[in-house]
């Protein structure tokens, strides 16, 4: 292994590219050459300020084993010219132990890149494209990273067949010459240990996104209503929902705004039908005031919200994880709700369903923060678990007599009638109501209701989900979303240097569980705390519900840039 | 609609709730809430098959005065609330109802959309040119020069929305004005309307009149549209942009068929997941 993966068995690859170059088409073909190995892997795509075409670069990881995140550093970059590479330079961490590859004729190689120290192979990609009819360096260069790795031409071939099938044989064949021209190329140039093992692999496995994860976890939690407004990076979540839903009979509306789509995702739901809305922060803060409405007339509804850069319109396509506060905090009033994230790509689909599970069971509104970096990354998984989570709401009962919606009970879930149902009728309301619904100010009132809404959350058992939380030690790190993964490699880097460090990624960011927390830091004498905000969000939120250790430290690093496993490292290495 | 032939017939009472509107003596709504239940009573949909649908300000009040599903929500997002319930739940008989202010000011994005959208349902909107709820100030509908708010002493200055020529402009399927005192009118407009496929707008002229006193005045100036409803845009349009406000009746009835959301269903999920193999 170089020095690069500490995680073992994986291999790191950027390839950039200016607009037309085709190195997302590259990368993405090269996981899936990867994948036909029976390897795993993922690629994260990063693309400059036009709306389309434009110069970008594709992330690859690629493993022997599930991969969650992107690595410290990259074993190959695969540049096909050098055009505007500075705007993504700050997102390639090269070393010594890098190998660059580029085109012989692309003209000097950038000072930002020979500054790295990362050997140069200046190969002629162009020229040996131009030798095949129809050909590109780009995939000049799968056939040059193929054989570096160590990728056989089948897996590769399978690829092109899946991917370029549909375009001819034509396209196909071109393809195919420039793959076999580019392994030629390969055997002048060398790079230790990044040899990808082909593994023996009957797991069933997918190629799938985060968006894709959280809209497949909607529609497995019995979501069948959705009002969507589109907003980077949250689109492909309502676009995979749109043809998908309507298909297991449901509907999906393309709503005006964001004050429409979360209304008319409460107006389904109040018709009984379990509903959605996905967003980004831009979206998510138009939607506070009727996410209120949906918490008062304890209407359950979700929202994903896919994390951008904020504040305002931020860095629409880049991860940060800086919505927290508005997720767990922003409403006006008393207003206990349901806050989750996830954890990882393959967690998109569980934190789904699962908080539709919630909102169902408990008549309440929720909010799942997955992020750019999650839900734009197309990872090799395995086939996630069917999962009990489905949507079940508590109605009322056939022949109630005097009915009354907003019942005070002891679990604080009171039994709702839908529309269509004799005997139920009932007006739903934001204004403070009796348990009739009837609004009123009275103190009484007010403050039976509170207590029910609070009820709610503080009685009912969430179970493990609460947490990931992996290994022991006196020295933990804290952490939640697409943190977790590079966190988690951290800990993994940290017991190579001898230092057992346990990890607790939070799910359920609220309602808080102050008991499940202080039980899992139990015997924690040094905590970590791991955040992509600048403002260290996540410490304060924890300072506000949890007793920490004396010795806290917080890592904390605002997007774009992804927080690096060894970043992390560091700051645990300081201690030991 | 849901298929009564055998049911007792319902009566007024079977919509009506035992709730006390809070609304001032004489205030408009109180006669546009009997419209509404007059109009239930004649179309004998089932309470528990119906629903109302309001945003914030006194004449949203209006679904707890009646015994049918309700939702009062926020200022501004009864129509958006509307049709997602209308499009999640077909089979619904969903009506809309608000103030001037919520439905145009706050609310009037999620207006044009409606109209352009054409989901069936009802929207009856009652204009008294007025924010009745917050004491008293110009709403969109409200004349320029009108000077009886403390926040726009010396008159708003700008032109007021015509509602009804943007609800045809922006597709609007049916479109009437009726005048708050004029029950059976007012009722038989909002039978019409639901009866009718897609977006149905109905202009109530309901005076508040506390905040605009002079709105009493209205029942000597409303007078029936001289003419018959038409269904051609051109000449509705002609008609709306010419008149005082002042015409009621159905002025428009247009032909759209209703947007419904798709949903083929039939699938079962397993085959969906399929597609996400290697
Ligand atoms: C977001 C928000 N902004 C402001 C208000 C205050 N508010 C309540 S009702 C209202 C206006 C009501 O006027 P209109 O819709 O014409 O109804 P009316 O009371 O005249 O029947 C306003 C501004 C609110 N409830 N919510
Ligand atoms: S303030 Fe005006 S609109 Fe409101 S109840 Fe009184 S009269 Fe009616």
């Amino acid at each position: 292994m170089t020095k690069n993966n500490t995680l073992t068995d994986t291999v790191s690859i950027a390839l950039t590219g200016s607009g037309g170059a085709g190195v997302v088409t590259a990368g993405q073909m090269l996981v899936q050459a990867a994948a036909n190995a029976g390897c795993y892997g993922l690629m994260v795509r990063s693309s400059g300020p036009q709306i389309r075409g434009g110069e970008s670069a594709a992330y690859v990881r690629l493993g022997s084993d599930q991969v969650d995140n992107l690595g410290d550093a990259f074993d190959i970059m695969f540049a096909v010219d050098w055009l505007n590479v500075e705007r993504f330079i700050a997102e390639i961490p090269l070393s010594e132990n890098s190998l660059v590859i580029c085109d012989a004729e692309a003209g000097d190689v950038p000072d930002v890149i020979t500054a790295t120290g990362a050997k140069i192979a200046a190969l002629p990609l162009q020229k040996t494209a131009a030798e095949t009819k129809g050909g590109r360096p780009n995939m000049v260069g799968l056939g040059i990273l193929a054989a570096l790795i160590g990728i056989a031409d089948e897996a590769v071939e399978g690829t092109l067949e899946k991917v370029l099938g549909r375009k001819g044989s034509e396209a196909m064949a071109s393809s195919r010459d420039c793959v076999h021209a580019g392994r030629e190329l390969a055997r002048d140039i060398s790079q230790d240990g990044v040899t990808l093992q082909a593994q023996d692999n009957d797991a069933e496995r997918w190629t799938i996104t985060g968006n894709e994860m959280a809209g497949l976890g909607a529609l497995r939690g019995g979501v069948r209503f959705v009002a969507a407004y589109p907003i980077t990076p949250a689109t492909e979540v309502l676009e995979w929902l749109a043809p998908n839903l309507a298909k297991v009979g449901g509907s999906l509306v393309q709503a005006e705004d964001e004050l429409a789509s979360i209304n008319m995702a409460i107006g389904g739901s109040f018709g009984g039908i379990p509903s959605l809305t996905a967003t980004s922060g831009p979206g998510l803060a138009l939607m506070m005031e009727s996410f209120g409405l949906a918490l008062a007339s304890e209407t359950p509804v979700v929202i994903i919200n896919v994390m951008r850069g904020g504040p305002s319109t931020g860095i629409p396509t880049k991860s940060e994880q800086s919505d927290l506060n508005i997720a767990v905090y922003g409403m006006h009033g008393d207003a206990p709700h349901i806050t989750t994230a996830a954890t990882s790509v393959s967690d998109c689909l569980f934190t789904t369903q699962w908080t539709v599970h919630l909102a169902e069971a408990l008549q309440c509104p929720a909010i799942v923060l997955t992020d750019q970096s999650l839900g734009q990354t197309r990872a090799i998984v395995n086939k996630p678990a069917d999962l009990a989570f489905i949507a079940k709401r508590e109605t009322m009962a056939e022949g109630t007599e005097n009915y009354r919606r907003y019942a005070v009970t002891a679990s604080g879930v009171s039994p709702m009638s839908i529309p269509g149902m004799a005997d139920g009728t009932y007006v739903a309301d934001g204004l403070e109501h009796n348990p009739r619904g009837t609004p009123t100010s009275q103190a009484e009132d007010h403050s039976d209701q509170l207590d029910k809404r609070q009820r709610k959350l503080d009685t009912y058992d969430f179970g493990d989900h609460w947490a990931e939380i992996l290994g022991d030690g006196e020295t933990a790190i804290v952490t939640w979303g697409s943190c977790t993964g590079p966190a988690r490699e951290a800990c993994e880097q940290a017991a190579a240097d001898g230092l057992d460090v346990k990890l607790i990624s939070l799910r359920l960011l609220a309602p808080a569980q102050t008991d499940r927390f202080q039980e899992a830091i139990k015997g924690v004498k040094r905590m970590l705390v791991v955040e992509q905000t600048h403002s260290q969000q996540f410490y304060k939120y924890l300072r506000a519900h949890y007793d920490l250790p004396d010795d806290v430290k917080v890592f904390n690093q605002p997007g774009p840039l992804p927080v690096r496993p060894g970043l992390v490292h560091e700051q645990l290495k300081s201690w030991s | 609609m849901a298929d009564t032939s055998e049911a007792p017939r319902l009566t007024f009472r079977s919509y009506k709730s035992d709730y006390k509107p809070v609304w001032c003596p004489g205030c408009g709504d109180f006669s546009v809430l009997n419209s509404i239940l007059k109009a239930l009573t004649e179309l004998q949909v089932k309470p528990e098959d119906t629903a109302i649908i309001s945003g914030i300000g006194c004449s949203s009040r209006i679904p707890a005065y009646t015994s049918v599903y309700g939702f009062h929500g926020v200022h501004g997002r009864a129509l958006a609330l509307a049709s997602g319930l209308k499009l999640a739940r077909p089979d619904l008989t969903v009506l809309a109802t608000g103030g001037d202010g919520d439905g145009f000011s706050i609310g009037g994005n999620h207006f044009m959309h409606a109209c352009r959208r054409n989901v069936d349902m009802t929207y009856i909107v009652m204009d008294n040119q007025v924010y009745g709820m917050t004491k008293g100030q110009a709403s969109p509908t409200t004349a320029p020069e009108w000077e009886g708010s403390k926040l726009t002493p010396q008159g708003t200055g700008i032109n007021p929305f015509q509602p009804l020529a943007i609800a045809l402009a922006a597709g609007a399927n049916f479109i009437g004005r009726g005048f708050a005192a004029d029950q059976n009118g007012v009722a038989k407009l909002i039978t019409e309307g639901v009866r009718h496929p897609g977006f149905s707008f109905i202009q109530v002229l309901s005076p508040c009149v506390t905040f605009r006193p002079e709105q009493r005045d209205w029942r000597d100036i409303v007078r029936p549209a001289p003419v018959e409803p038409t269904s051609n845009l051109s000449t509705a349009g002609k008609r709306l942009m010419g008149d005082d406000g002042f015409n009621t009746g159905v002025l428009f009835i247009g032909n759209r068929p209703s947007y419904v959301a798709e949903s083929g269903g039939g699938t079962d999920l397993a085959e969906i997941e399929k597609s996400f193999a290697l």
